[in-house]
């Protein structure tokens, strides 16, 4: 191995450390170096710069083609695979592509020429493929035009390869960064005129390219939001009331003066004590010496225990809205030769994003910036205008690539209204506010905590006659979109079971099938979560699956199979992953297989799971097979990643993660109680695309909601219990 | 931690959880992978060598670094160095570690879940450093 030759020696007055002279020049200096406002991103988008082909396109003369990506990257491959469907049509050299993020106030000034910003719901992709093609192909067209106008010769007898125009006929050719200046003075064409490349046809996309983000990421020298450094920039550390809805009543600062670097201890909005001063560590400390009391109010008395009593009233209430009411399901199931039930319940859920939720802002009397990791830099945009009351013309988004996102970023800015909020008090100066991982947790907009109740009914030949599905919980949109609920009928919540094609269809056909959702609200506010109410609605329903199943003595495979024949995209995900784990055939001996399937996001996903619960009820699970229909796969690298990364985040929540509500706050604090899966847990997961090429579906969320059900179902073919509420750590299993 | 990232700005060393639980800000310390967020500078001493991120290797060249490339192992990559950290100190100490190995010295937390890339990258990695090289020229 090579040894650490190249050494440099730092002073910090006492004690030396030895950093790399390398690192030092490159990654130090980078820190050290006044990040300006909006210098390391679109500047060059400011106006119409002369190398600008269209939004989408800005050519170097050095033949580099800057791609502009408005969705936000988080580790979920966003912007490669943004930049090879541009690519795909602008056929420019993939090895000259380097990316860059228009900002939102860029995007408002020139009336939203990037369209939507928003990172979430798995629609990076799927949403913004056909424009950000007609966008690459319209450079093309017009940079060919430009060189055929400079030969005199018609546009069609010209060919270009990798950034390279040809004309055979004379043996002349040149190069984008030669026309581009040329080109971006030509009209361009109607987007709508564009005939796209047929993608069985793609060169760039749908191959699996490597990600064009992550030589930073293994040398330290990617910055995140967190690592941001600005001339004169002070420090914030924050304390939230931790009852939700309550409010600050004092905090004696005295106990704090002369402590060392603070600048001011201050509170916002009466529920948000600040203390900023010249480091993070020093802002930290301080505010965790300071005596602080708060005044929970009427929620400091409620508890999960409260709450999932509230949730249980639903599960039998009188009044429900019935989503899907098919049949008549009560008097099938009263009518039947079997009857199954269960009640099923899943907790509040933490993102815990690994860089805890920051941001760093700048307002002043006419001007207001943000750097932030966000996945939504319009939301941020829209927060910080209403947070400082300046116009959003006069207000910028500078957006950082996040360590993750999860649904914690995306419309829920509060992250950003607090450091504008913050920033206001020192006018003109850079603030940069760090939550600490415990506010983090504390102070989340957490997957709501639902509850559900099922019955089915077989005939005597053991068919499905009836099935009954209710889910009591708390509504995301009642929290954050009351107006998308209309009379109480809220079918966000029933997500994945839904009649309608496209999104989110449930894919059995049941006779008599009556599916409702029962809104029982708490104090505790909620938002999305990786797969939303997927994750969930999939544990019920395809545990749930497996219970009817083993009632009527048939093979689960086989007993799905036969309720889905009117489903042949959600059949053909669940043969596929069956088929490539040898469903039916033998296993070690002690290991035991789960099937699920579910849809959400515009996808299908199927996995099988390969678990073993030992004597003792410890469970290891040893191999997951994926399969999944997206209609189109972009980059098949990625979207294996998507699918390891959802198995883990999915293995996470079945297994350890749950946040406690109690006094009116949450009691769950850091990673000791918050407990989440790490390496040696992570089983083999393989991943069978099943590419059908005519629709669009999302990746980064789809294949969550398979994950716990299927491991779940493992666990009851191993124990002969089904395993009904969630995590599993809280269940005995044998 | 907070006076590698804030005094002396070498912010590859991430904050985590800011207890020792998630690996995020794991440097090496003599050449022990230790979690810099719980060491208070006061036990640091001036013959104390500490190595981050930043220093492992000239140029990312270390075969962690080239493996975690190579295998395209990060997603949002910021549990990345704390995990790269970690397996060098694993790979000195034990050159070609079993999967056992593996679990037991690769704790940190990855929220992206790119476990199972990052055991593959340690495995190559350990291939990498086995296999005979041609000799190098010693750094310049």
């Amino acid at each position: 191995m090579k040894k650490l030759s190249r050494q440099a020696l730092i002073n910090d007055s006492r004690r030396q450390f030895l950093v790399g002279s390398a690192a030092v020049a490159g990654g130090g200096l980078a820190v050290g170096l006044p990040f300006g406002w909006g210098d390391t991103q679109a500047q060059s988008a400011a106006g119409a710069s002369p190398l600008e082909v269209n939004a989408w396109v800005v050519i170097k003369p050095d033949d580099n083609c800057v791609i502009r990506i408005a969705r936000s990257e988080m580790g979920q491959g966003t912007r490669t695979g943004l930049a090879q469907l541009v690519a795909e049509e602008l056929e420019c050299d993939w090895k000259k592509v380097p990316t860059e993020y228009p900002t939102p106030g860029e995007s408002h000034a020139r009336k939203r020429v990037w369209g939507e910003f928003s990172t979430g719901g798995s629609r990076g992709i799927r949403i913004s493929h056909d424009y950000v093609r007609r966008g690459g192909a319209a450079a093309r067209i017009i940079l060919i035009q430009a060189a055929a106008s400079q030969w005199k010769v018609p546009a069609d007898q010209l060919t270009v390869s990798n950034g390279v125009i040809t004309h055979a006929a004379s043996k002349r050719s040149t190069t984008y960064g030669k026309v581009a200046a040329a080109a971006a003075k030509l009209t361009p064409p109607d987007p709508a005129s564009i005939t796209l490349r047929d993608p069985k046809l793609w060169k760039v996309a749908g191959k699996p390219l490597k990600r064009l983000d992550t030589a930073g990421k293994v040398n330290g020298s990617q910055m995140y939001s967190i690592d941001l450094k600005l001339p004169g920039m002070l420090h914030a550390a924050v304390k939230d009331c931790p009852v939700f809805g309550g409010t600050l009543k004092s905090f004696d600062a005295a106990k704090i003066a002369g402590r060392p670097g603070v600048q001011r201890v201050f509170a916002i909005k009466n529920r948000t004590v600040v203390v900023v001063a010249d480091t993070w560590w020093h802002a930290k400390s301080a505010l965790d010496a300071l005596p602080i009391e708060w005044d929970g109010g009427s929620n400091a008395t409620r508890s999960s225990a409260t709450i999932d009593a509230h949730l249980k009233e639903g599960l039998t209430a009188a009044e429900a809205y019935a989503g899907r009411d098919e049949g008549n399901t009560l008097k099938a199931i009263e009518g039947a030769a079997k009857k199954i039930e269960a009640v099923y319940s899943t907790p509040f859920l933490a993102h815990v994003c690994m860089e805890p939720m920051n941001c760093t802002a700048r307002v002043s009397a006419d001007r207001a910036e943000v750097r932030v990791p966000t996945q939504n830099g319009e939301a941020s945009h829209a927060a910080m205008s209403e947070e400082s009351g300046l116009p959003l013309d006069k207000c910028e988004v500078y957006k950082q690539d996040l360590d993750g996102g999860f649904g914690r970023r995306g419309g829920n800015q509060d992250f950003t209204r607090m450091a504008i909020a913050i920033a206001k008090e020192f006018p003109g100066t850079p603030i940069k506010m760090i939550w600490s991982r415990e506010e983090d947790i504390a102070h989340d907009f957490y997957r709501p905590v639902s509850q559900c109740r099922l019955a089915a009914g077989l005939d005597e030949s053991d068919k499905l006659v009836g099935l009954h599905l209710r889910v009591s919980g708390q509504s995301i949109n009642a929290f954050q979109n009351p107006a998308l609920i209309k009379d109480g009928k809220d079918d966000r919540q029933l997500q994945g079971y839904w009649a309608k094609p496209g999104d989110a269809q449930l894919g059995y056909s049941v006779p008599n099938l009556l599916i409702e959702y029962a809104m029982r609200n708490s104090h505790v506010p909620v938002g999305t979560w990786r797969g939303v109410n997927t994750n969930q609605n999939g544990v019920y329903m395809e545990c749930f699956m497996d219970e009817i199943a083993r009632a009527a003595g048939k093979d689960p495979l086989e007993f799905r199979r036969a309720l889905m024949q009117s489903h042949p995209k959600h059949l053909a995900v669940l043969n596929a992953a069956a088929e490539r784990a040898g469903w039916g055939k033998p296993l070690p001996v002690g290991v035991h297989r789960g099937i699920a399937q579910f849809m959400g996001y515009g996808s299908y996903s199927a996995t099988v799971a390969e678990v073993s619960v030992s004597p003792q009820g410890a469970v290891k699970v040893h191999r997951m097979v994926f399969a999944l229909d997206y209609g189109h796969a972009v980059n098949p690298d990625q979207i294996a990643a998507q699918v390891e990364g959802s198995a883990a985040y999915g293995l996470s929540a079945t297994f350890h993660e749950e946040i406690i509500i109690k006094d009116g706050r949450v009691e769950t604090a850091n990673f000791h109680n918050y407990p989440v899966m790490r390496l040696a847990e992570m089983p083999k997961v393989e991943t069978v695309i099943v590419p059908s090429f005519d629709f669009w579906g999302g990746v980064g969320e789809p294949t969550i909601c398979v994950v716990g059900p299927a491991v779940l179902n493992a666990i009851y073919a191993a124990t002969g219990k089904p395993v009904r509420s969630l995590p599993v750590r809280n269940v005995k299993l044998v | 931690m907070w006076v590698i990232r804030e005094q002396i700005g070498l912010t590859g060393t991430k904050f985590g959880c800011g207890v020792a639980l998630c690996g995020a800000c794991s440097v090496h310390l003599n050449g022990e992978v230790v979690r810099s967020c719980s060491i208070p500078i006061a036990n640091i001493k001036a013959t104390d060598r500490i190595v981050t991120i930043e220093g492992l290797s000239p140029a990312s060249s270390h075969p962690v670094q080239k493996a975690r490339a190579d295998l395209d192992v990060p997603q949002c990559g910021y549990c990345q160095s704390g995990q790269i950290m970690a397996a060098a100190a694993l790979l000195r100490k034990k050159p070609t570690p079993t999967d056992q190995d593996i679990d037991e010295a690769m704790t940190n937390i990855c929220r992206c879940g790119t476990y199972q890339s990052i055991r593959a990258a340690v495995h190559r990695a350990a291939q990498a450093t086995a296999a005979p090289a041609a000799p190098r020229k010693p750094a310049a």
